[in-house]
C-alpha cells in the first residue's frame, strides 16, 4: 500500500489556480474591450489578435531558449493577459509592427529575462508599452476620433497593415491631448477649438472608464483584487485634480474629466494591480496607488505626455520593495507593526 | 443569559467541512484488538518510565508508566491482560520514526484495576487535586498532549479572567469533539465545574462554531437547568478559529503576546476532551485509557466516531469501518489541515489522535504542480497571524533568514491557510517549517559554538598559568640546585654517589608518574567521548556526572604532569654541578657584565628624563642587548665555575636584569595609565585605542620579563609571585574592557531610548552587547581560577533563581510519587492478602516508587537542587546513584525475605527454606544497615 506522504495542508482550494486568475482578469477586460470597439472601431480587436499571437510565439521561444517546459508556462496565461492589456492601451490604429515590437519586449525583456512570472520587478506591460511611446512618439498618441466618425473592419485592417493616408480623416487629438496643447486658452475654449471634441469624444471616453470600472469591480466582487490600489489611485489623482480646480477653474480640469479621460480606469483597476510588480501589504497598496494617482496628474499637467499611467506606474514599481519592507501589518500578538529592514538587531 | 461578545480574528478560510459523513452513525466501540502498543511518550516532555517489566501481568487502569519528569505523564493499561514487551515500534508521528512501546496483550477478561476516586476534590488543597489528575494521565486532548497538571499549574501565575473551553473543532472531517458534547454533556459540564475550581476564573466560556447545532442545544439546556455560570460562546464557522490564539481572539477581542503564553493575559484554553477526562478521573477513578476518534473519508465505508482504546492500532479501527484498501491513496492523522500523513497503518492510537481520515485519490488529489508566486495576496488576506505570506516565501527560498524572523516568522501557526488558498499551489507552510527548523539548528550551533569557545578559552588560559607556573617552579629548582652545593664549600666536586642514587630513585618516580599519565590520559579521552555523546543525546544527568569525572581525571593529569616534570629536573640539577671550573674566562665575562650594566643604567636614567628620545632609546636597546651578550656568555661559562664564585656573580646580574625589567614595567604602566586616561575622555578614538592595546603588551611582556627574572632572585617563594602580578594586570585589564564596554552599551541604549526605531542604533546596541558579554566571560575565565570559592557563590546565586520554580515542580512530582507509593502499597498489600504468584513485581513496583518519592523529598529538602542537576556535584551525585541502588538491593532483600516466610507458611516443614530463610533475613539486615548508613551520611552532609 503505497500511501502518499505529504505534509499538511492536505486539501487546497479547488478551481482557483493561477491560470483562473489570469482568465477572469482577462475576462473582466471584456466591457472596456466592447466599449472601446463601439467608440473607435475594430483597431482593438485586431490589435488583440496580433498582440496575443505575439505574446504566444515569443513566450514559447524564449522558454524554448531558458529550457523551460513551454506548456506549463504558457498554460499560467500571463503572456496572454500582458498582450490584451497591451492591444487595449495602444491606440487602435497603430501599425502592426508597433503592436509585436511592443508585446515581445514585454514578454521576452521586462518578463522572461528577469527570470519569468513572478521575478519581473516591472509590470511587463508597461514596459512595453513605455519604449513604444518613448521611440515612437507619433503613432502612439494618434486617437480615433469618436462615435459616428469611425473607420469600418477594412479600414482598420489598412491602417495597421499598410499606410493608409485617409485614416487621418480619423484620428484627432484625445481630449487629454488638446487640454494639454490648449496654450493660453481657457479649459472651456480648448475644448471649441476641436469640433465634436466636447461633446461625442468625451463622453465617448467616459463610457470607456465606466466599462473598465465594470470590469475592475468585478474583479474585487472575485477577490482577485483588493479595492486599496484602485481607491488610492484614484483618490489621489481625484484631490489632486480637485485641489487645483479649486485654485483655478478655468484653466484646471475637473476631477471628474481625470478620472474618465484617457487610461485612467484601465491603470487603476487592470495595471496598477499588477500583484507581481506592485505592493504586497493592505497598507503599501494604498500608499503604492496613492503614488501612481498624484504621478499620473502630474505627467498629465506638467509633463511630456498626454497620460501618465504608463510612467506613473514604473515609477511606482521602483517603490513598491522599499514601501513594502515599511508598510508590514502589525502581527497577532504584537503591538506594533516591524518597519524597515532587519539589521540583525530587530529584536 | 446574555450571550457573550463575539469579536473577529484576520483571515481564516472557509474550506467544504466534510463532518456529515462522520455523524450519520451513533458513537461505535470497536472490539479488543490482538495487542495494543502503548508508546511511552504520548504527550509533550520526557517520556514516561515503566513501572512494570515485561511479562507482568496488568489489570485495566493500573498505572504501568510513571512520569518521568516535570514535563511528563503517567500510562495506564487500557484492559487487562501481559505486557508481553517493551520495545521499539513505528509511532504515529510526523517524522515516522519509532519510539519505545510498552506492548500489551489483552486476556480479553477486561478486569479492572480498583479505582480511587476524589469526591473531596473540593475539601482537599488543589495541589493534591492536581498531583491526582496527574497520575491520572491528563493530557491535553486538543493537540499536543501537554500534561493538564502543568498548564493548570502555569495558570496561577496570574488571576484568570478567561477560562475558555475549545469545543470550536473548526477543522474539516473532524466530529470527534461534537459526538463527545452530544454523548458526555453532564460529564463535560461537571468536568468544567472541577476544572473551575481548580483555577477560579471571571468567566468560564465555551467556543463553539455554528455548525454543531445539536451540541450547541445540549450544552445550552443542560446549562440552563443547573443555572450554570458557564457561558456558550457561539463563534462563526471558519477555520482556524479553533486555534488558542484565535479562539481567544473571538472570545476576548485580546491577542496572546508573542512568544508568551495565554497564562500570561490571565487566560486559559482546555480542550472539552480534557474536560471530561477530568470528570472521569476525579468522580469515576477511571484514568486516561481511551478516547473518542473519528473515523472518516472516503476510503471507509461505515465512517463513524469511536469510543477507542489508547493503543489500539489504526488498522484495527480501519478494518472496523469497513476499509476499501483499494480506494485509500492517503492515511492522514487529524486533520486535513494540520494533520500528518502516516506510513502504514501500523502505529497505534494515541491520547491526542482526535481523527484517522482515509482519504480516497478523489478527495484529496495529489497537489497541482507549484507554480510560481505571482504575490496575488491570497494568502495574505487568509493568514490568521496577519503575517505576509508572499514575502515569508522570498525569504525561506533565498534563506534569508534575518528577513524572515524580522517579518515574524515564528508568530506563524502552521494552520496552513495560505497554502489552502495558494492559486499557485505552493507548499508554503512546508517552506516555513523548513525556514523555523534552519533557524533554529543555526541558533543552537550558535549557543554550542559560544560555549565550545569560552571552554576553549578558559582552558588556554589554563594552560598558560600551569605553563608559566611549571617555568618559574623550572627556574627556582635551577637556582637552587646552582646555590646549595654551593652553600657547602669544599670546592671539591659535590659526592658522585648521593646524587646518582638521588637520580635513579626520581627517574623511577618519573616513570610511573609517566605511566600514571599516560593512563590518566587515555581514561580523558575515553570519558570525553563519552560526555559528547551523552551531550548529543541531551541526557542530563549522565552530562553532569561525566563532566565531573573528566574535571577530576583533569586534575589527576596536571598533578601526574607537574610530578614528570618535577622528577628529572633535580637528577640533572645535580649532574651540572659537578662541572670543572673555568674561572678565567668568567672573569672576564663578568667584568663585560658589569660594565655593560653600568653602561645601560646610565641611559636608562637619561631616558626617564625624557622619555620621547628616540636617540636615546635606541641607545637604551643597544646596551641592553650588549649587556645580554654578556649575561649569557658569563652564565654559560658560569654554570661550570666554582660554588664560590657563582654565588656572587649570578646574583648581581640577575639583579640587575631585575631591575631593569622592573623600570620597562614602570615606564610601560605610566605610558598606559596616561592613554587610559585620554582614551577615558574619548572613548571612540581609535588610534588612541590601538596605542592602549600597543602599550598594554609591551607592559604585559615588560612584566613576563620582569616575572622571569624575580623568581631567579626570590627562590622558592617567586613562583607564586611571579604568576600572580601578571594575572591581576590582565584581570584588571579585563576589568577596564567590562567597565568601557559597559558604559559604551549604556550610552547607546540611551540614544536608543530616544529613537527607537534606529536600526543602525540597534545594531551598535547587539554588537556592544556582545562585547561586554565577550568582556565578562574573559573577566570571568580570569577570575575563575583566581577566586574559586567567589565563583561557587556565583554560581550558586542563578541557581537560587531557578529554585522556586524548581521547588514548586518537586513538590507536585514528590506529591505524585506519594501517591504512587500508596497506591503500590495497596496493590502489594491485596496481593499478599489473595497469595499471590507475581507479587514480586509489584514489589519491586513498590521499591521504585518509594525510591523515586524518597528522592524527590531529598530533594525538595534540600531546596530543589537536584532537580537541576547541574547544581550538585558530581560527587553528590555519584552519592544519590550509590543510596538509589542500596535502597533497591534493600527493597529487594526484603521482598525475598517476604517471599521466602510466604513459602514456608505454606510449607514449614522445609528445612532448606528455613535456612534460606535465615540467610536472606541475614542479608536484609545487612542490606538495611548498610542503606542506614548512606542515609545518616547523607543527612550529615
Amino acid at each position: 500500500m503505497a500511501l502518499l506522504r505529504i505534509t499538511s495542508p492536505h486539501t487546497h482550494r479547488a478551481g482557483r489556480r493561477t491560470s483562473w486568475v489570469m482568465l477572469m482578469v482577462i475576462l473582466a477586460t471584456v466591457p472596456g474591450l466592447i466599449a472601446q470597439t463601439w467608440f473607435f472601431g475594430y483597431g482593438t480587436l485586431i490589435n488583440l489578435v496580433i498582440a496575443s499571437l505575439t505574446a504566444v510565439i515569443s513566450e514559447a521561444l524564449i522558454l524554448k531558449l531558458r529550457q523551460r517546459p513551454i506548456g506549463f508556462f504558457l498554460t499560467d496565461y500571463s503572456a496572454l493577459l500582458t498582450a490584451v492589456l497591451l492591444a487595449l492601451a495602444l491606440p487602435p490604429t497603430v501599425p502592426w509592427w508597433l503592436t509585436v515590437t511592443a508585446v515581445a519586449f514585454s514578454v521576452i525583456f521586462a518578463k522572461q529575462l528577469y527570470g519569468g512570472l513572478g521575478n519581473n520587478p516591472f509590470n511587463p506591460a508597461m514596459v512595453g508599452y513605455a519604449i513604444c511611446l518613448v521611440s515612437f512618439p507619433v503613432p502612439m498618441t494618434q486617437w480615433i476620433g469618436a462615435a459616428g466618425a469611425q473607420p469600418s473592419f477594412s479600414e482598420s485592417l489598412h491602417a495597421i497593415f499598410g499606410a493608409l493616408p485617409s485614416i487621418d480623416a480619423y484620428t484627432m487629438a484625445t481630449p487629454l491631448d488638446a487640454f494639454k496643447h490648449k496654450e493660453g486658452l481657457m479649459s472651456s475654449e480648448a475644448f471649441a477649438t476641436v469640433p465634436g471634441l466636447q461633446d461625442i469624444s468625451l463622453s465617448s471616453w467616459m463610457w470607456v472608464n465606466l466599462a473598465y470600472l465594470a470590469g475592475g469591480l468585478f474583479l474585487i466582487w472575485q477577490r482577485i483584487i483588493t479595492w486599496h490600489t484602485p481607491v488610492s489611485m484614484l483618490a489621489a489623482l481625484a484631490l489632486m485634480a480637485g485641489a487645483f480646480y479649486i485654485i483655478d477653474p478655468s484653466n484646471a480640469a475637473s476631477p471628474l474629466f481625470h478620472l474618465t479621460s484617457g487610461a485612467a480606469m484601465l491603470g487603476a483597476f487592470f495595471i496598477a494591480t499588477d500583484p507581481v510588480s506592485s505592493c504586497t501589504s493592505n497598507r503599501g497598496k494604498l500608499f503604492y496607488g496613492a503614488g501612481i494617482g498624484i504621478l499620473v496628474y502630474i505627467i498629465r499637467t506638467w509633463g511630456g505626455y498626454p497620460d501618465g499611467v504608463a510612467f506613473g506606474v514604473l515609477l511606482m514599481n521602483f517603490a513598491a520593495p522599499l514601501l513594502d519592507y515599511y508598510t508590514q501589518p502589525r502581527t497577532y500578538g504584537h503591538k506594533k507593526a516591524k518597519k524597515g529592514i532587519n539589521t540583525g538587531g530587530g529584536h | 443569559m446574555q450571550a457573550p461578545t463575539i469579536y473577529a480574528f484576520h483571515g481564516g478560510i472557509h474550506p467544504p467541512e466534510n463532518k456529515a459523513q462522520s455523524i450519520a452513525l451513533p458513537l461505535g466501540t470497536p472490539s479488543l484488538p490482538n495487542e495494543l502498543v502503548l508508546p511511552l511518550g504520548q504527550h509533550i516532555g520526557q517520556a514516561s518510565r515503566p513501572l512494570v517489566d515485561v511479562g507482568a501481568r496488568v489489570l485495566k487502569g493500573q498505572a504501568i508508566a510513571m512520569n518521568n519528569g516535570f514535563l511528563s505523564s503517567f500510562l495506564h493499561a487500557p484492559t487487562s491482560g501481559t505486557i508481553s514487551a517493551i520495545e521499539t515500534r513505528p509511532i504515529a508521528h510526523p517524522s515516522g520514526l519509532s519510539d519505545l512501546c510498552m506492548i500489551l496483550t489483552p486476556d480479553g477478561e477486561e478486569r479492572w484495576a480498583e479505582l480511587e476516586t476524589l469526591h473531596d476534590w473540593q475539601q482537599i488543597s488543589k495541589t493534591d487535586v492536581l498531583a491526582f489528575l496527574a497520575e491520572k494521565g491528563i493530557v491535553g486532548m486538543g493537540g499536543a498532549g501537554f500534561p493538564t497538571q502543568v498548564k493548570l499549574q502555569g495558570a496561577h501565575k496570574h488571576p484568570l479572567t478567561h477560562f475558555i473551553i475549545n469545543a470550536a473543532e473548526c477543522e474539516p472531517y473532524i466530529t470527534a469533539d461534537d459526538t463527545l458534547m452530544r454523548e458526555k454533556t453532564l460529564e463535560l459540564v461537571l468536568g468544567i465545574e472541577i476544572l473551575q475550581h481548580l483555577v477560579a476564573a471571571e468567566t468560564v466560556v465555551i467556543g463553539i462554531e455554528d455548525n454543531k447545532p445539536s451540541a450547541i442545544a445540549a450544552l445550552q439546556q443542560l446549562l440552563r437547568e443547573r443555572q450554570s455560570a458557564i457561558q456558550v460562546a457561539v463563534v462563526p464557522t471558519k477555520y482556524p478559529s479553533g486555534g488558542e490564539k484565535q479562539l481567544i481572539q473571538l472570545l476576548t477581542g485580546k491577542e496572546v503576546p508573542s512568544g508568551q503564553h495565554p497564562a500570561d493575559i490571565g487566560i486559559l484554553c482546555q480542550n472539552v476532551g480534557t474536560c471530561v477526562a477530568v470528570y472521569d478521573a476525579i468522580q469515576q477513578g477511571r484514568p486516561l485509557i481511551s478516547r473518542i476518534t473519528t473515523l472518516t473519508g472516503d476510503a471507509l465505508n461505515t465512517p463513524q466516531n469511536v469510543e477507542v482504546l489508547l493503543g489500539t492500532p489504526i488498522e484495527h479501527l480501519l478494518q472496523y469501518a469497513d476499509l476499501q484498501p483499494k480506494k485509500l491513496s492517503r492515511l492522514v492523522m487529524g486533520g486535513p489541515m494540520m494533520g500528518f500523513t502516516l506510513d502504514s497503518a501500523n502505529v497505534p492510537v494515541v491520547k491526542t489522535t482526535n481523527c484517522i481520515l482515509a482519504a480516497s485519490k478523489k478527495e484529496l488529489p495529489a497537489p497541482a504542480p507549484e507554480q510560481a508566486c505571482i504575490r496575488c495576496g491570497m494568502c495574505e488576506q487568509a493568514c490568521p497571524a496577519s503575517l505576509l505570506p508572499q514575502q515569508l516565501l522570498w525569504f525561506a527560498k533565498s534563506q534569508e533568514h534575518e528577513k524572515a524572523e524580522h517579518h515574524n516568522l515564528f508568530d506563524c501557526i502552521e494552520c496552513g491557510a495560505c497554502s489552502y488558498v495558494c492559486p499557485s499551489s505552493i507548499p508554503l507552510v512546508q517552506y516555513y517549517r523548513h525556514s523555523k527548523a534552519e533557524i533554529r539548528e543555526a541558533r543552537e550551533a550558535a549557543v554550542k559554538s559560544d560555549i565550545a569557545k569560552q571552554r576553549f578559552e578558559a582552558r588556554k588560559a589554563r594552560h598558560e598559568a600551569e605553563a608559566a607556573e611549571k617555568e618559574a617552579k623550572r627556574l627556582a629548582r635551577q637556582n637552587s640546585a646552582a646555590t646549595k652545593p654551593a652553600a657547602k664549600k669544599p670546592a671539591k666536586p659535590a659526592p658522585e654517589a648521593p646524587a646518582s642514587t638521588a637520580t635513579s630513585a626520581t627517574d623511577d618516580s618519573a616513570k610511573k608518574a609517566k605511566i600514571d599519565l599516560a593512563i590518566a590520559k587515555a581514561k580523558l579521552k575515553k570519558l570525553e567521548k563519552a560526555l559528547l555523546e551523552a551531550q548529543e543525546k541531551e541526557h542530563t544527568e549522565e552530562i553532569t556526572a561525566l563532566q565531573t569525572q573528566v574535571d577530576a581525571t583533569k586534575k589527576d593529569i596536571a598533578e601526574l604532569e607537574s610530578q614528570v616534570a618535577t622528577a628529572p629536573a633535580p637528577a640533572k640539577a645535580a649532574s651540572s654541578a659537578t662541572k670543572p671550573a673555568l674561572s678565567d674566562e668568567a672573569k672576564k665575562a663578568k667584568v663585560d657584565v658589569a660594565l655593560a650594566s653600568t653602561k645601560l643604567k646610565k641611559a636608562q636614567k637619561q631616558l626617564a628624563d625624557d622619555p620621547e628620545n628616540a636617540a636615546l632609546k635606541a641607545k637604551v636597546t643597544d646596551f641592553e642587548n650588549q649587556l645580554k651578550d654578556a649575561e649569557q656568555r658569563f652564565a654559560a661559562l658560569d654554570t661550570g665555575a666554582t660554588a664560590a664564585t657563582t654565588a656572587p656573580a649570578g646574583k648581581p646580574a640577575m639583579s640587575d636584569e631585575f631591575k631593569k625589567a622592573k623600570v620597562d614595567v614602570a615606564l610601560a604602566s605610566t605610558k598606559l595609565k596616561k592613554v587610559q586616561k585620554q582614551l577615558a575622555d574619548d572613548a571612540d578614538n581609535d588610534a588612541l585605542k590601538a596605542k592602549a592595546a600597543e602599550f598594554e603588551q609591551a607592559l604585559k611582556e615588560a612584566q613576563a620579563r620582569l616575572a622571569q627574572c624575580e623568581p631567579s632572585t626570590t627562590s622558592d617563594a617567586a613562583p607564586a609571585k611571579a604568576d600572580k602580578p601578571a594575572m591581576s594586570d590582565e584581570y584588571k585589564k579585563a576589568k577596564v574592557d567590562v567597565a568601557l564596554a559597559n558604559s559604551k552599551l549604556k550610552k547607546i541604549q540611551k540614544q536608543l531610548a530616544d529613537d527607537e526605531q534606529n536600526t543602525e542604533l540597534r545594531g551598535k546596541a547587539v554588537e556592544f552587547e556582545k562585547a561586554l558579554k565577550d568582556a565578562q566571560a574573559r573577566l570571568a575565565a580570569l577570575e575563575a581560577p583566581a577566586a574559586p570559592a567567589a565563583q561557587e557563590a556565583s554560581t550558586a546565586t542563578p541557581a537560587k533563581a531557578v529554585d522556586e520554580e524548581a521547588l514548586r515542580k518537586l513538590k507536585i512530582d514528590t506529591a505524585i510519587a506519594k501517591a504512587a507509593v500508596k497506591k503500590a502499597e495497596k496493590a502489594l498489600a491485596k496481593a499478599v492478602e489473595l497469595q499471590s504468584d507475581d507479587t514480586s513485581s509489584l514489589e519491586q513496583q513498590v521499591a521504585k516508587a518509594k525510591a523515586y518519592a524518597q528522592q524527590l523529598e531529598q530533594a525538595m529538602a534540600n531546596g530543589g537542587q537536584v532537580a537541576s542537576s547541574a547544581a550538585s556535584s558530581g560527587e553528590d551525585a555519584q552519592f544519590k546513584e550509590q543510596l538509589k541502588k542500596q535502597k533497591v538491593a534493600a527493597a529487594l532483600a526484603k521482598a525475598q525475605v517476604n517471599k521466602l516466610k510466604r513459602q514456608l507458611a505454606a510449607d514449614p516443614e522445609a528445612q532448606s527454606l528455613q535456612s534460606d530463610l535465615a540467610a536472606a533475613e541475614q542479608k536484609q539486615q545487612e542490606e538495611d544497615a548498610k542503606l542506614e548508613q548512606l542515609t545518616n551520611t547523607q543527612e550529615n552532609r
